[in-house]
């Protein structure tokens, strides 16, 4: 029963080459999808291509019924999937923080390594950019120390903060990435076209 | 003729739902290995630590937060993410030159110089550093990885990642449209 390699059942020096491999094709399919090029990111915040919508909500629909129904199945053991904890004021502000970071630099971390891999000058200094923000964080820690460690509610799913059944909650979640894709494809239609 | 079809294909993606088809996939199989998700962030956070341990070791030592990631006998580079990080390049360089798209080039719109360009990156790729540190994780570490598993705090990154950069969009517009 997964997960795997915390279950024994692939051994722990795996871990390192599995972490290779997953990452090599992380990178394929997002280079692929075009998440290479700032300029197709950023369509998303001007409707001129919905790409990062489509890619973004897809998998995130695609891994949660895979999940869930791999549990179901009993393949899966979800009490054991590491899940990100809620720091509550640290996810809004450091969320609210990147959002200005992803539109000004036309990257996130991950999109920004596929570009530095396919030669992209910007995104190299992107990437420079954020170790510089990250060492910027450590050296003023006292002062993020409160909202980095301060209104922690645990490592909690929406299940647990907002009892909801998460079998609803992942079909009405299809649901809504349905709609977003209909609808995006229709302001795509009505905005300026970009050719990059 | 060759040279034109190699032309073409420079800019053509797989289909976005192809795409995110197979990103779930492979999310679904990263928590069913190794009962995480993926991340991109935290190889440069490690970096980091690890550039700061080698030119000021005391220092990092004595930082309260560098100091998390160091342990006595294992350097933070031989970390889980930094692995992985290194599959994305090689994945990203193989997708590249599989598609004609490698060579070294500064991606701007037209209507901007490639110094301004550079300039928003470095600003955008230090406040995006910043605020990956503060929610303890970034697009694919806290928002993808932690929505697979309806991480309450995947979400509510994810929501105010994506409502800020809506809000802001209006005054970065020069550089893109």
């Amino acid at each position: 029963m997964g997960p795997l390699i915390p279950n024994g059942v692939i051994p722990i020096e795996w871990d390192n080459i599995i972490a290779i491999l997953i990452g090599i094709v992380f990178g394929f399919v997002l280079e692929a999808s075009g998440f290479s090029s700032s300029r197709k990111l950023a369509g998303l915040f001007y409707g001129y291509d919905f790409a990062v919508l489509k890619v973004f909500f897809t998998a995130a629909v695609v891994s949660l019924i895979g999940v869930y129904y791999m549990d179901y199945l009993g393949y899966l053991d979800i009490t054991q999937l590491y899940v990100h904890p809620l720091y509550l004021w640290g996810a809004i502000i450091g969320g609210i923080i990147m959002g200005v970071g992803f539109v000004a630099g036309g990257f996130c971390p991950g999109t920004s390594l596929c570009a530095v891999a396919i030669g992209k000058i910007d995104a190299m200094v992107y990437v420079a950019g954020i170790m510089v923000g990250i060492f910027i964080f450590s050296e003023l820690y006292p002062l993020f120390q409160p909202i980095y460690e301060g209104y922690f509610y645990g490592n909690v799913t929406l299940e647990d903060s907002l009892g909801i059944n998460p079998y609803w909650f992942v079909f009405i979640f299809s649901m809504i990435a349905i709609v977003a894709f209909v609808v995006s494809d229709m302001v795509t239609k009505k905005v300026k076209k970009i050719f990059y | 003729m060759k040279k034109e079809l190699k032309q073409k294909s420079k800019h053509i993606y797989w289909n976005p739902y192809y795409g995110g088809f197979l990103l779930g996939i492979l999310i679904l199989f990263t928590f069913y290995l190794t009962g995480r998700g993926l991340g991109a962030s935290g190889a440069m956070k490690s970096s980091v630590v690890s550039i700061i341990e080698s030119v000021a070791p005391t220092h990092a030592e004595e930082s309260n937060y560098y100091s998390k990631f160091i342990t006595e006998d294992e350097s933070p580079m031989k970390n889980w993410l930094v692995f992985e990080t290194l599959g994305v390049l090689i994945g990203a360089f193989i997708s590249g030159g599989l598609n004609g798209r490698i060579g070294w080039r500064i991606q701007h719109s037209p209507k901007i110089t490639s110094k301004r360009r550079l300039v928003f990156a470095l600003g955008g790729g230090v406040l995006f550093g910043l605020g990956a540190q503060i929610a303890r994780g970034c697009t694919s570490g806290a928002a993808l990885s932690g929505m697979a598993v309806l991480s309450t705090g995947g979400f509510i990154t994810m929501l105010a990642i994506f409502a800020s950069a809506y809000a802001t969009a209006y005054f970065f517009r020069k550089n893109w449209i």
